[in-house]
């Protein structure tokens, strides 16, 4: 025999060999470690070159939802760390009993104490002329992806074969990547073996509607080709064009090598409750084994069938009695859920509910009181609910008449309260279906510790994979750790499960430096984000990374864009910085001037004390700009997320009550401040004495001079909720108000999720938190000014200036002109 | 320039920035926006949203939509209708790219802009 250098000869452990690095082998692994992570020494061979991934997340990967790393179970690391040998790409060809040895077919032979085998299933090939043709595939792993994403990129005509629950996520995902589908389904109904003839109807116009053609009742004569696919032949003579075929018509339990191996083969391999096979030093587990007649090929009975055989591998057997399964529809936007038997016969009543606006269908069935099945389209909500009702073999007599309305109403709770429908739940109903977790093992993650949904996903995985459990997750988090506890976090938009702060925390600890990055780290959940979260994204890079981060231009608003606002007839409105509110005749005269150079229909004093310029064209904004620059003016930052204007009154040097130099403070506050980037629009504004003319009191920043130094106020806004500041503290000298106003700002932009005032900032977090990290710690105070000084160094230039001398002139001008009558002529 | 009497030469595919927008002015009518999504499609609307006018070359396109700027309304790029709650079309305008150069429909063009 070959020497292995799988087998150090020092570890004496029993050698459990795996032949699968799929869901199944990885599972019955990872429940082995739970239990005994020292018992045995663990090799996995897998067909495939990678680690062990999601299969079930295949459809999202190719929809564009998910990457390939989204979808990884256990990545190298998890091989490494918990010394289990992994031989992917070189497959088990044959299994000696005898000697207990498998050989690969690169020539490794290995012994084994025991042996598993979780083979999987293999895709059915419709033995029809011209299946062997390139360009016929079938959608099984990451290989079958490549190829359909690669077909996908040369567009033209897809045909799937199949329309049940795998032909249908690959339709759509092809769709979605441009190909024009046509599934071809054998059936006249959609999914038969999951849906009645009314769900799978409303599935058809469904996917009809997003651009698929949909053939039911549809049989293939052959696919034709020469040298390639070309198209696919109906026996009633259609013929349908296709640069891509895939087969997606069923799956068979992978059998061979058991088979040759002399194993006891059904269906499937045949095994006992303990997932142990005729051959007692062999186990078999997943969609390749038959178990009291059945044969599974769905995800959930897995998790069940990996219990019982870790429990029977350490010698604690517990025992798998089968399983009910559900399914779900991975397309998004439509949502699909059934359940058990809904073939309906002697003694089942039906119950049914449609509401043709809403385009939902419900229908449930019962026998003797009991639930036997379930079909939900359009609302899925209460799946689990039934689903849960259903294995339970629950008496639903007393809820039958409330029964289709769902578990809210049903508890007699009237209005839809989804943490009590959380709370409903049995301990095993099953909250996660990719990861196959428990209700019961979520609550006693939560109660060890997870406080988080991020960290409940670490630890035991639920909603990790597609996410559609989030919500359940959530809820669960709020019912078992009360009020007290700040529940699940508001997410970001609808492209994340996380929240602005967990957002934050990562692209600091993780020091991520671009916008993709963040989306691949954090799981975004859309390809390139929404008009929401890039301009926030945008903004959390640039405030933790000054200097370094390149601003993403396509994700800022169109006037950080433009540096210029816009309105609602798309002219745009330009307003000079006129520091502290002061002016002079060069300024005044450079502003009238461009008034009537570009004919400007309006120029407005705004309540910030400068001038507005209205009605510029998008193509005379350099121009604008260069001008205004020529006088010495810069852009007032009118239309960013940042500091606008520094209101001041005339204080000490005029006003008879005057008691400081709040002119010459406000100038000063504004040469410190302009430029910098905000979460929000800031204002400041500086008053000489307690009169307040430069109204400080309702501004983010706000100084009030009294006789004896300058009362701070934080957190004014005078919009829609007028707030009065509160007062953050008095200081004796203007350097410290500077420092004050710098170190606030720089824990405003530091802390503030995107688009929060200061005001509802100061409201969430409270004054006393402020007054801690600004008035009573020099230290931190200290440390606030200089980071924000130091972003500063990188702000300070004057975007309108950058653009007068022809940066980015691409925004200001049209790409072509086209003039019809000299095109006409 | 491969301008024919059906298709208008805009110009090269690489003018338009990934995730953005550029305009064609037609004379006498409304602007046509070009649009370049993060997968590389190219798109043509008239630069007009449904709802109050506003410039959807100015909007932040992601997917396949652009978010109009005036009042952040979803319109898609492929068949120019509101998207979500909202209701309303924006004309759309045939692209075809050859050999890297964007070419638009003449015929939609100036039905489009009229």
């Amino acid at each position: 025999m070959e020497h292995s250098p799988l087998s150090p000869d020092a570890d004496t452990r029993e050698h459990l060999i795996v032949i699968g690095n799929g869901m199944a082998g990885c599972r019955a692994v990872e429940e082995l470690l739970a239990r005994d992570p020292a018992r045995y020494r663990v090799t996995i061979f897998g067909t495939e070159p990678r680690v062990n991934y999601n299969r079930i997340m295949l459809s999202p990967v190719l929809a564009g939802e998910k990457c390939f790393d989204d979808i990884v179970i256990n990545d190298a690391d998890w091989y490494k760390s918990n010394g289990i040998a992994l031989v992917a790409g070189d497959p088990v060809v044959g299994i000696d009993r005898e000697a207990k040895i498998v050989t690969t077919r690169g020539g490794v032979a290995e012994s084994y104490d025991k042996l598993l085998i979780a083979t999987g299933s293999d895709p059915f090939i419709i033995p029809v002329p011209g299946k062997d043709l390139p360009g016929v595939i079938a959608f099984r792993d990451m290989d079958d992806v490549d190829t359909m994403l690669a077909a996908a990129d040369a567009g033209g005509d897809a045909v799937v074969i199949g329309g049940g629950l795998l032909g249908l996520e690959a339709a759509h995902g092809l769709s979605l990547r441009g190909m024009k589908v046509t599934v071809i389904h054998l059936m006249p109904t959609l999914m038969e073996r999951q849906l009645d003839e009314a769900a799978g109807w409303l599935l058809k116009q469904a996917l009809e509607a997003r651009g698929q053609t949909i053939l039911t009742g549809a049989d293939t004569a052959e696919i034709v080709g020469d040298g390639k696919v070309e198209g696919v032949k109906l026996k009633d003579g259609t013929l349908i064009p296709a640069s891509l075929v895939v087969m997606a018509v069923g799956i068979r339990p992978s059998t061979q090598l058991a088979r040759d191996a002399g194993l006891a083969v059904g269906r499937g391999i045949q095994v006992d409750d303990h997932m142990v096979t005729s051959d007692p030093s062999v186990l078999a587990v997943g969609e390749c084994v038959e178990h009291d007649g059945q044969v599974y090929g769905l995800v959930a009975p897995l998790w069940d069938m990996c219990r019982s055989l870790a429990d029977g591998l350490v010698e604690k057997p517990t025992g798998y009695r089968g399983s009910v399964t559900s399914t779900k529809l991975k397309v998004s936007g439509i949502d699909v859920f059934s359940a058990g038997d809904f073939s309906g016969g002697d003694g089942c009543e039906d119950i049914v509910l449609r509401d043709a606006s809403r385009g939902v269908y419900k229908r449930v069935i019962v026998r003797d009181d009991r639930i036997v099945g379930a079909v939900l389209y359009g609302d899925t909500a209460d799946g689990s609910w039934y689903f849960d009702l259903l294995k339970k073999q629950e008496d639903v007599s007393q809820l039958r008449d409330l029964l289709i309305f769902g578990q809210a109403f049903a508890a007699g709770g009237g209005a839809a309260d989804p943490k009590a429908a959380v709370a409903a739940l049995s301990d095993d109903a099953e909250i996660c279906g990719c990861n196959g977790v428990t209700k019961g093992q979520v609550v006693s993650c939560i109660a060890k510790g997870a406080h988080s949904l991020d960290t409940v996903r670490g630890t035991c995985k639920a909603s990790a994979s597609c996410g559609s459990c989030t919500g359940l997750v959530e809820n669960l988090l709020a019912l078992t750790l009360g009020d007290d506890v700040q529940s699940g976090p508001k997410t970001m938009c609808k492209c994340t499960s996380f929240g602005h702060d967990d957002v934050r925390r990562e692209i600091v600890a993780q020091a991520m430096r671009s916008i993709p990055e963040v989306m691949q780290k954090l799981h975004w959940t859309t390809p390139d984000g929404c008009s929401s979260c890039r301009p926030a994204l945008n903004y959390y890079l640039l405030c933790a990374l000054p200097g370094d981060y390149v601003d993403d231009q396509q994700s800022r608003f169109v006037n950080e864009r433009l540096h210029a606002n816009i309105q609602k007839d798309g002219t745009y409105s330009v307003v000079p910085r006129m520091w502290g509110g002061l002016t002079n005749p060069t300024e005044l005269r450079a502003i009238a001037d461009v008034v009537e150079k570009y004919d400007a229909p309006m120029v407005k004093v705004t309540g910030g004390q400068r001038l507005d310029i209205f009605g510029i064209k998008k193509e005379d904004l350099p121009a604008v700009w260069a001008d205004l620059n020529a006088a010495g003016m810069v852009s007032g930052h009118a239309y960013g997320k940042a500091l606008r204007t520094v209101k001041t009154c005339v204080g000490s040097e005029w006003c008879r009550f005057g008691t400081q130099d709040s002119t010459g403070l406000g100038v000063k506050i504004e040469r410190m401040s302009w430029g910098s980037w905000m979460p929000h629009k800031f204002k400041i504004a500086v008053s000489g004495c307690p009169r307040n003319c430069a109204e400080a009191t309702i501004k983010d920043f706000g100084v009030v001079c009294v006789d004896s130094g300058y009362e701070l106020h934080v957190g004014g806004n005078g919009g829609i909720h007028v707030r009065a500041t509160d007062l953050l503290c008095k200081v004796a000298t203007e350097e410290e108000a500077m420092d004050y106003c710098a170190a606030f700002i720089q824990l405003y932009r530091e802390e503030a999720r995107y688009l929060e005032r200061t005001a509802p900032w100061i409201e969430r977090v409270g004054v006393d938190y402020i007054k801690s990290r600004i008035a009573d710690d020099d230290t931190g105070r200290e440390a606030l000014r200089a980071r924000f000084l130091h972003a500063q160094s990188f702000s300070q230039d004057d975007p309108w200036a950058q653009r007068a001398e022809g940066a980015e002139a691409e925004h200001h001008a049209p790409m072509a002109r086209f003039t019809p009558q000299k095109e006409i002529a | 320039m491969t301008t024919t009497a059906e298709w208008l030469d805009i110009g090269w595919i690489d003018q338009i920035p990934v995730r953005g927008s550029r305009t064609v002015q037609v004379e006498g009518g409304d602007d046509i926006a070009l649009f370049r999504t993060a997968e590389g499609k190219v798109f043509a609307l008239l630069d007009r949203c449904p709802h109050k006018h506003g410039r959807l070359s100015q909007g932040i396109v992601h997917g396949g939509a652009v978010a109009c700027p005036l009042h952040n309304w979803r319109i898609s790029l492929s068949t120019g209708e509101a998207l979500g709650e909202d209701k309303g079309c924006t004309p759309t305008v045939p692209v075809k790219i050859d050999g890297g150069r964007v070419l638009i429909c003449r015929a939609s063009t100036l039905k489009a802009a009229a």
